[in-house]
């Protein structure tokens, strides 16, 4: 019941934020100089002011602000976010064909974060003076310190150039013919490096975080008590010590989200990957406002009901999460 | 009774010079040091360079794509033919500057709400917290080039765009200091010696909270220059400026005929901002010694 009730509250929540969000858009686009009736009269080669009266009035850009606003949070909630003049398509229709791009990176990329990140944690917390605990600590900084875009142009350099092991750029190849399995090795190949440049930023975030806990976690009483009924070292690192290490992860797996998402806007443009990244990257190109502020609409969505996962997920590890009411 | 004193006399010594007592532990941070070092030679090549290598970043000087050490060029040219070592020199100030000042905005949006929310508690902190969960939920980098495309790509509007984003980390930590720190003693003391709450958040609370807020802040500098190299990679930077993102961007369709013009600006990227956040590792040895000997 008290689950059911959290999920609720967290999604009523959920609501409220993207609300908060689309005020911000609206009055950014307020506050911004120029407005559709501009762009539209530029892209008809210029208008005088009863032409551009009248574009605004068929709008509403006469309507005083709290109209227009109600107006595009009605719009929204009917999944309209208005009209791209740049690409002359609905902005929803654009974002939800880019979408599957990017989250099909973005989480590729999460989960090789977490996945090696906790392997290379849990091994250097068992040899904290080995050589992988050296490593975790020196690529930490590395993934700390080094422009994102610059670690894809790198592998880009490395492995689709001098040795032409994965495709330059975009998500598939489209004179490859034949079944599923042929379309999915081809995606495959070209999620490979994105995946891997993204996933350094996180993963030594990940490895640095699960080392430490994992450290408190083997030398807590538990995992003495454990060890003292005679199991196997390694039993007791993956079946008790793990288990309880991971919940931190988790966490700030969830809050990394947001930084996820601009993350992969660098990396999309690096490999022109097809997705809501080379989308923003171009309409802003384009000045494309309706594109670019639908775009942060989405992400900010993407990253609640990323954080709302986690939440869940966080449950399911770890019972203790959440008993409290 | 003999006047025994608590400490023996060296350790009276060190505690009398708070300064000294952290310099003392920031130098047995070797990496540390020697990143204040490599960090103090970028900050004069960022002031000086471009007045002793006096060739305009912007001018086209020979062919493109001379590779470094030939010609005469250092570090070659660029697509346009441009003297990368020139432009390099001055795009460190671009970067330095913008890393600090968005750093600075957004310290001072960060310490204000998060000291508001921890000293004053109840509502005023319950709205604080929820704005600032607001601003972690919009994905930064997407949020700042709203921004910037919407209004200007001008160095104030990008360091505003950097630092309205990456105060949040700063305004949890304020907050949580505050908290703490306002349950003290001397702080209930100057409260009943009539200390307005200006005082108290200013003079009384905020000094002692500053420590882990400048180790973040430290590390702010070094991810608003990763930031401001992001948003000129994309293009979003003034024109009439060079930058090291900015460089790597409009090189980067030629990286098969002169990948250095590439690398070379992101080992600059690089080597600054690991150095900060070795230094910035250096000063939380320094300034939290107790959190070090866990």
């Amino acid at each position: 019941m008290s689950l059911l009730r959290t999920i609720v509250v967290r999604i009523a929540y959920a609501t409220i934020l993207l609300v908060a969000v689309l005020v911000l858009n609206f009055s950014l686009l307020h506050l911004a100089p120029g407005d559709v009736a501009d762009t539209i009269s530029q892209s008809m080669g210029g208008a005088d002011q009863e032409l551009l009266n009248e574009i605004r009035a068929d709008y509403g850009l006469d309507q005083p602000f709290l109209v227009q606003l109600g107006r595009y949070i009605g719009n929204v909630l009917r999944f309209d976010l208005g009209h791209s003049f740049f690409y002359n398509q609905p902005v929803t229709k654009l974002i939800l064909e880019r979408m599957p791009a990017t989250l099909l990176l973005v989480v590729c990329a999460q989960l090789l974060a977490l996945f090696v990140g906790v392997i290379l944690g849990v091994y250097s917390a068992r040899h904290p003076n080995g050589p992988v605990s050296h490593f975790v600590t020196f690529f930490a900084l590395f993934g700390y310190s080094a422009p994102v875009f610059w670690t894809g142009i790198l592998l880009l350099i490395g492995f689709s150039l001098n040795v032409h092991w994965f495709p330059v750029a975009g998500m598939r190849d489209v004179t490859i013919e034949g079944g599923f399995w042929v379309h999915f090795i081809d995606i495959a190949r070209h999620l490979v490096l994105p995946t891997i440049t993204l996933a350094s930023i996180f993963l030594a975030l990940y490895s640095r975080l699960s080392r430490a806990t994992m450290m408190e976690v083997l030398g807590s009483d538990y995992v003495r008590t454990a060890k003292a009924k005679g199991l196997s070292e390694r039993e007791v690192v993956y079946k008790h010590a793990l288990k309880n290490s991971l919940s931190p992860v988790i966490t700030l797996a969830g809050l990394q989200f947001s930084a996820v998402i601009s993350g992969a806007v660098l990396v999309e443009t690096v490999f022109s990957w097809p997705g809501l990244g080379t989308l923003a990257f171009q309409s802003i190109i384009a000045r494309d406002t309706p594109t670019i502020l639908g775009i942060l609409f989405f992400s900010a969505l993407v990253v609640i009901v990323g954080n709302l996962l986690t939440d869940l997920a966080l449950r399911l590890v770890d019972p203790r999460v959440g008993s409290k009411g | 009774m003999t006047d025994k004193p608590i400490l023996p006399e060296e350790e009276m010594q060190k505690a009398r010079h708070p300064f000294a007592e952290a310099w003392e532990m920031f130098r047995r941070n070797h990496a540390a040091v020697a990143a204040l070092i490599v960090l103090i030679l970028i900050v004069l090549g960022a002031i000086f360079g471009p007045i002793l290598y006096a060739t305009d970043p912007f001018d086209m000087v020979w062919a493109p794509f001379s590779p470094p050490g030939q010609e005469g060029f250092l570090l070659g040219t660029d697509y346009l033919g441009r003297d990368l070592m020139a432009m390099i020199l001055s795009g460190a100030r671009v970067s330095i500057v913008i890393g600090l000042a968005a750093a600075l905005v957004s310290v001072f949006i960060g310490v204000s709400i998060g000291a508001l929310a921890g000293f004053y508690r109840g509502w005023v902190e319950e709205v604080l917290m929820r704005i600032t969960e607001f601003f972690q939920v919009l994905p930064t980098l997407l949020f700042s080039m709203v921004i910037v495309a919407l209004f200007g790509a001008s160095l104030p509007m990008i360091t505003f765009a950097i630092g309205v984003v990456s105060w949040t980390a700063v305004a949890r930590i304020t907050r949580s200091e505050f908290l703490r720190i306002r349950e003290l003693e001397y702080v209930t003391a100057s409260r009943s010696s009539g200390a307005n709450n200006l005082k108290l958040m200013f003079r009384i609370i905020l000094p002692n909270a500053l420590p882990p807020i400048i180790v973040q802040s430290a590390l702010m500098v070094g991810s608003a220059i990763l930031f401001e190299a992001g948003l000129s990679f994309l293009g979003l930077t003034d024109p009439n400026v060079v930058s090291w993102g900015q460089i790597i961007g409009s090189n980067r369709q030629y990286i098969l005929d002169a990948s250095f013009t590439v690398t070379i600006p992101g080992v600059a990227i690089f080597v600054t901002v690991l150095a900060i956040s070795l230094v910035g590792d250096g000063l939380n040895d320094a300034l939290n010694p107790k959190l070090r000997q866990r």
